[in-house]
């Protein structure tokens, strides 16, 4: 199963090329780019590990490359993203954010119900199959 | 303009508006005032001036005799003052109207209130042949006193965790019919092909065939198996319209309860209730989308009526997260102009005067959340690039049929609407020229999913090329 | 096959990158130098060659484009620093026009930790143009095994040798101190291929670029100011501490404040030319002529 989260992700992995033209237009813009890492991909995770602090004057994408073939590097089983950061007023939010490594196996989640109430209410919870294991030990 | 300001009384009887003071071609607007920007048809033999008078006097204090009981005011204040009128730009018959409002006329955060006063009564006025709001400059005094959209652009991304792109979005069809459990799969086909939101339609509220209750069971169901198999966030709008404020509030109550995270309501219901939901929607994390039926009865004719963008200006300070503001290339109403006009209303900080694109004055939104526009009605993959370009990363892009109709399956037809949607952001972030490109990008992006290669090929023919009914006066001066 | 190019076509290529533009403006900017200016031709030239035997297939690899630009204060290494921005920039070296100036304080920190992302966060900014390192022997410090330094120039040298595409550096300071630096860090002298010696100015070109920077602001000397700065660059010039064109530049701002409080003393009618005029007197109140015949008398060898 191919987790959807982010931009692109319907569409074929991207080329270290490809990142960088993305890494590009977040610069054009005047944003900051940031990198994020984890190995629990659930879409209520709101918060990914940082990898070091977001890249506020950078001039070129070499720089974003860098830290982020070195996250890669060092979390090659793991989901990695890319964010654009704009703290423009009355928006102080990403204006990108997409998935630019994934591990080669994704087994998916499991959607947990609980019956709540009658009246054929339930309630919702998902969970990630690999957080079954300690983190570090997730993906291969 | 009469000197002595009691010989109005003195005379007693009918009095010309412009007589009695709606009429001032010295005013000089205050930053505090709100300005409207009127079309008036005047009826032959009615001069303008004296026309503008009257729509100012009937939009605010006067009656169509002279009371003595206005002496008992500070009458100075509370009339509205037209101040400026001028021929429309190619139309002889028809003038525009500049009038102003002091700011003690309306009631503090009352949609209701204001559009009581501005076109309440007005509009049926008979020394007019037709009367027609066209803009509506707002002061940041009575703008802070309105919350605005329950969460606000950047907030509903943050809660979708959804990034610079458009949304995607589809209405489950056909509208009337189908039973829960046949809705709730559309749903759930819809959204585990890859779009973000399904909607229920205007006219879906809670009929015998399926009541609203089974609606929102399913299609909640339905949202959660898709952020199953996606491992995104997704969300249906339940349409919570209903008779009463009681019953409004019920199915907003257990739309929440289920763990549903946007709902829906029509304009239909009024703007007192809307207003009433979105302190609902602020006050429990849900975002909130309206869906603006009715509005064309009043907005379409360009000679009568309101336009849209000052609706769209009352939306955004009586707070929703959504507004239907049409599509340009669709089926429905709307000049390209126009219609990035309505978007930067809704939208933007700061609308700077733009007659082409229908915006008449400046306006500071005084930090009031933006509205996330709808694009909807008629519009399919094939036009992605398009819609990119004409309506920007900040909408929600609804593609009913052109996902639903897909002839592979529902979840088909999502997939080539996200995978079209995709390749075109990546091409315009590589900085290509996505309208001069687009139809070879999105080829390109065809060759690795059958399903956009499908819709493009079914759709390939399908335009709507009509011509507006609603037009800017000013074009823009052709570059040569 | 052989494929053949004349010298006119190599002049041609050389225009069209609009190099020659950019060393013009180096000679108009700065004065004298002529042995910096000549090297950097050559390096430009050098560079044109290479595109075109990469262009040919009989180059493989992009050169060694790091420096070391050695000479005393004020001798014009970061104004060419800019320059050779420009020059690689346009002849596609690099992907951006620009130039990151970083000291040992920028790069180097405080504490366990601290210094990886101060000297990564520097390096990261300057990537895709030129990263200037001022008084690069700041970073090795001899006397102590554990001072940070170290791991910067450890970070230093692992991205100039592997992201050669992505950063130029050039490392600048003292003669005799880098000297000592690259006998030290023998790792640091093999990546750099150019060194640049900036020799120290004359001073009929210390005159000359005072006049200048005078003219860029819109003052003048009169005639008897002229005589005044020429004997004050000669005093200058033997005290301590003196920095060429640094030194010129900060004379000129005090000649200035000198020439404003003067207008204000003598009081009456000023005149545009008044404004722009700095006389003998504003130069000769200077600290400079006094220090100078301690040291020995104005006209001491």
């Amino acid at each position: 199963m191919r987790i959807h989260q982010g931009t692109f992700s319907f569409l074929p992995d991207f080329t270290d090329e490809q990142i960088e033209k993305q890494i590009e237009y977040i610069l054009r813009n005047g944003w900051a780019v940031s990198i994020e890492y984890t190995d629990d991909p659930n879409p209520y995770n709101v918060y990914w590990n940082m990898w070091g602090l977001p890249m506020f004057d950078l001039k070129d994408a070499a720089g974003a490359m860098y830290e982020f073939r070195k996250c890669r590097e060092a979390f090659p089983n793991h989901y990695i993203k890319i964010n654009g950061y704009d703290p423009s007023p009355m928006w102080q939010a990403q204006r990108v954010s997409f998935i630019a490594h994934r591990p080669k196996e994704e087994p998916g989640f499991r959607l947990k119900r609980t019956v709540w109430s009658d009246g054929r209410v339930q309630k919702y919870g998902l969970e990630a199959y690999a957080t079954d294991r300690p983190e570090g030990e997730r993906y291969r | 303009m009469v000197q002595d300001k009691s010989a109005k009384y003195k005379k007693g009887g009918v009095v010309e508006y412009r007589e009695m003071g709606y009429y001032n071609p010295d005013y000089v607007p205050k930053d505090t005032d709100t300005i409207a920007l009127f079309r008036i048809t005047p009826q032959p033999g009615v001069a303008p001036e004296e026309a503008a008078a009257a729509v100012a006097g009937e939009s605010s204090t006067a009656t169509w005799t002279v009371v003595w009981t206005d002496r008992l005011t500070y009458l100075d204040r509370y009339q509205a003052k037209a101040y400026r009128v001028e021929p429309v730009p190619g139309n002889p018959e028809q003038v525009f109207a500049w009038i102003a409002y002091d700011l003690a006329l309306f009631e503090e955060g009352s949609i209701a209130n204001m559009t009581s006063s501005i076109i309440g009564n007005v509009f049926g006025f008979k020394a007019l042949k037709a009367l027609r709001l066209e803009d509506l400059r707002v002061p940041v005094a009575y703008l802070k006193t309105f919350k605005g959209a329950p969460h606000g652009i950047p907030v509903e991304r943050d809660m979708l965790n959804k990034y610079g792109r458009p949304i995607l979005g589809a209405t489950v069809k056909p509208k009337l019919g189908l039973s829960g459990r046949n809705y709730g799969r559309v749903v759930y086909e819809a959204l585990a092909g890859g779009l973000d939101f399904t909607k229920d339609d205007e006219n879906i509220n809670s009929q015998a065939f399926m009541r609203w209750r089974d609606r929102f069971l399913y299609s909640q169901e339905a949202v959660f198996r898709a952020e199953q198999v996606s491992g995104e966030r997704k969300g249906h709008y339940h349409n919570v319209t209903a008779a009463t404020m009681d019953d409004v509030l019920e199915r907003a109550a257990f739309a929440k309860e289920i763990g549903a995270i946007i709902i829906m309501a029509d304009l239909t219901m009024g703007y007192t209730a809307l207003q009433t939901l979105s302190n609902w929607c602020r006050s429990n994390g849900m975002l909130l989308h309206l869906h603006r039926a009715s509005h064309a009865t009043f907005t379409r004719q360009k000679s009568h009526g309101i336009n849209f963008r000052v609706l769209a200006k009352w939306m955004r300070m009586l707070g929703v997260d959504h507004i239907h503001a049409g599509t340009i290339v669709g089926k429905l109403e709307g000049d390209p102009n126009l219609t990035q006009g309505y978007y930067a209303i809704l939208r933007d900080q700061y609308n700077k005067e733009d007659w082409v694109k229908g915006i008449y004055f400046d306006q500071d939104w005084a930090y009031l959340p933006g509205v996330m526009p709808v694009a909807s009605g008629g519009i399919h993959a094939g036009q992605m690039h398009q819609l990119l370009h004409l309506l920007g990363d900040d909408v929600v892009l609804q593609f009913g049929g052109g996902t639903i109709g897909h002839p592979m399956g529902i979840a088909a037809g999502a997939t080539a609407n996200r995978v079209a949607l995709e390749a075109m952001v990546q091409a315009r972030n590589e900085g290509r020229d996505i309208l001069a490109e687009g139809p070879e990008i999105l080829r390109q992006a065809a060759k690795h999913s059958p399903a956009l290669a499908s819709a493009l090929e079914i759709w390939k023919d399908v335009t709507f090329d009509f011509t507006s009914t609603d037009t800017p006066d000013v074009l823009p001066t052709p570059s040569f | 096959m052989t494929q053949a190019v004349d010298s006119a076509n190599l002049q041609a290529l050389l225009q069209e990158t609009g190099v020659p533009e950019v060393l013009e403006h180096l000679d108009r900017e700065l004065v004298g130098l002529a042995p910096v200016k000549g090297r950097i031709r050559e390096i430009a030239a050098f560079l044109v060659v290479d595109k075109l035997r990469r262009e040919l297939g009989l180059e493989a690899t992009r050169p060694v484009l790091h420096m070391a630009f050695v000479g005393n204060p004020g001798t014009g290494k970061t104004t060419v620093g800019l320059r050779m921005a420009t020059i690689l920039h346009r002849l596609g070296y690099i992907r951006r026009d620009h130039m990151v100036v970083a000291s040992r304080d920028d790069l180097v920190g405080q504490y366990i930790g601290h210094t990886a992302p101060k000297t990564k966060e520097v390096l990261k900014r300057a990537m895709g143009g030129v990263l200037f390192i001022d008084e690069a022997y700041s970073l090795y410090r001899a006397e102590n095994e554990r001072d940070y330094g170290q791991e910067t120039i450890e970070i230093l040298l692992q991205v100039m040798e592997n992201q050669r595409e992505d950063l130029v550096v050039i490392l600048a300071g003292y003669k005799d101190k880098m000297e000592q630096f690259f006998s030290l860090n023998p790792g640091m002298r093999s990546r750099i291929a150019h060194h640049i010696e900036f020799p120290d100015y004359g001073p009929e070109e210390l005159e000359q670029i005072g006049h200048l920077m005078l003219a860029a602001q819109n003052y003048y000397l009169d005639q008897a100011a002229t005589e005044a700065f020429r004997r004050y660059v000669a005093c200058r010039m033997r005290l301590p501490n003196f920095a060429n064109a640094r030194s010129i530049r900060n004379a000129i701002d005090r000649f200035k404040l000198r020439q404003a409080r003067r207008l204000f003393e003598q009081g009456g009618q000023v005149t545009a030319d008044d404004l722009r005029r700095i006389t003998a007197e504003d130069i000769l109140a200077s600290r400079v002529f006094a220090e100078c015949q301690e040291e020995g008398g104005e006209h001491a060898p």
